[in-house]
């Protein structure tokens, strides 16, 4: 492989993951976007250790909460320290992060839904006791 | 398709072509190596949420199963796992300035950089540790109940991640000192920097499931 000549313009064409395209104003751009995402996530978590301590919302919602709390730090976090956008270049990455979301969703939601069901059809234990004598 | 309309309405082919560069997308030839590579480990990345997304799964199926040992609520100390949650935040925020410096090309400021990353990484382990040493002490290690079982595991896992992350970024660190910024070391700040921030985001579900929604059960 020639590796001389891939220095040069390392932000033509597509994107790697986690390359951010910087248009002329290089760092100073790119020092910017990570302190808003530093000050959104940062925003999101004091929220969330808030929420979560303090009566100010509905004690069965507080889960909802933290949960959609914790999806849109995850967010931040993906497009201000991930770079990733909705741009042609970032194609191929958000299909693989589509794909990868999708796999997580259905071995939680999946594990969590067969347990239940498992467990709510499941004889009581004692009851097991008392068919064994 | 009528031949008035253009073939490629959003202009998707013309970002490489105009740079001289394959896009990647099939135009021009296949794509560079940076992208090849930042690409392989994205994947990687993703493969690596799916295991912990298994242990997730286990966690919040036996989070109950306190087997009568201590419970969530009992044993989680919400002020720590902030400061934790502070450090590996600016930890990450620092990995970001990183990447920019190095893709500044400029040595001090990476360095700098990047030993601050370091030090608030080994902060967060610290804290960690220090929470199991703790449990362990009260003997409510993961022998004591499947609860804690799938504790330790989850919360573990990602802390070896970490210490893997640390071990990567002080190589990281010395191969830029001894050999510069040449095209292969980039490509591996670039790695390291997606998996420094995936951990992050994997953190970022740990204390929320694990810790702020376990502490108010």
């Amino acid at each position: 492989m020639s590796e001389s000549h891939e220095g040069g313009q390392p932000h033509a064409g597509d994107l790697a993951p986690g390359e951010e395209r910087l248009d002329g104003s290089g760092v100073a751009h790119g020092v910017r976007g990570y302190l808003i995402g530093l000050a959104l996530a940062a925003g999101l978590t004091a929220a969330s250790f808030y929420f979560a301590g303090s009566g100010l919302i509905y004690g069965p919602a507080i889960p909802a909460a933290l949960l959609a709390l914790a999806v849109a730090q995850m967010g931040v976090h993906l497009v201000f320290f991930l770079h990733l956008t909705t741009g042609p270049d970032n194609t191929n990455n958000v299909l693989a992060l589509a794909f990868g979301i999708l796999i997580v969703t259905l071995v939680i939601v999946g594990s969590l839904w067969i347990m239940a069901n498992l467990n709510h059809n499941m004889v009581p234990m004692s009851r097991v006791m008392q068919m064994q004598r | 398709m009528s031949l008035a309309e253009p073939i490629d309405p959003n202009r998707v082919g013309e970002l490489g072509l105009e740079g001289g560069e394959a896009p990647g997308r099939g135009l021009g030839g296949p794509a560079s190596t940076r992208i090849v590579v930042g690409y392989g480990f994205w994947i990687f990345i993703l493969s690596d949420m799916v295991m912990f997304s298994a242990f997730f799964a286990a966690y919040a199926v036996l989070a109950d199963a306190t087997a009568g040992g201590p419970t969530a609520k009992q044993i989680f100390d919400l002020n720590n796992v902030a400061l934790e949650t502070a450090c590996l935040l600016a930890s990450s925020f620092a990995c970001g300035l990183a990447s920019l410096a190095a893709g500044a090309r400029n040595r001090l400021w990476f360095h700098v950089a990047m030993g601050l990353t370091f030090v608030l990484g080994a902060g967060f382990l610290g804290l960690e540790l220090k929470e199991f040493a703790g449990l362990a002490a009260l003997g409510d290690g993961p022998q004591r109940s499947a609860f804690l079982s799938a504790f330790f595991t989850l919360v573990g896992c990602h802390g070896a991640h970490i210490t893997a992350g640390l071990a990567w970024l002080l190589t990281m660190m010395a191969q830029v000192f001894a050999k510069g910024f040449r095209a292969d070391i980039l490509r591996r700040i670039l790695c390291f920097t997606l998996f420094w921030h995936a951990l992050d985001i994997i953190w970022v579900a740990i204390f929320t499931i694990v810790y702020l929604i376990g502490a108010g059960r």
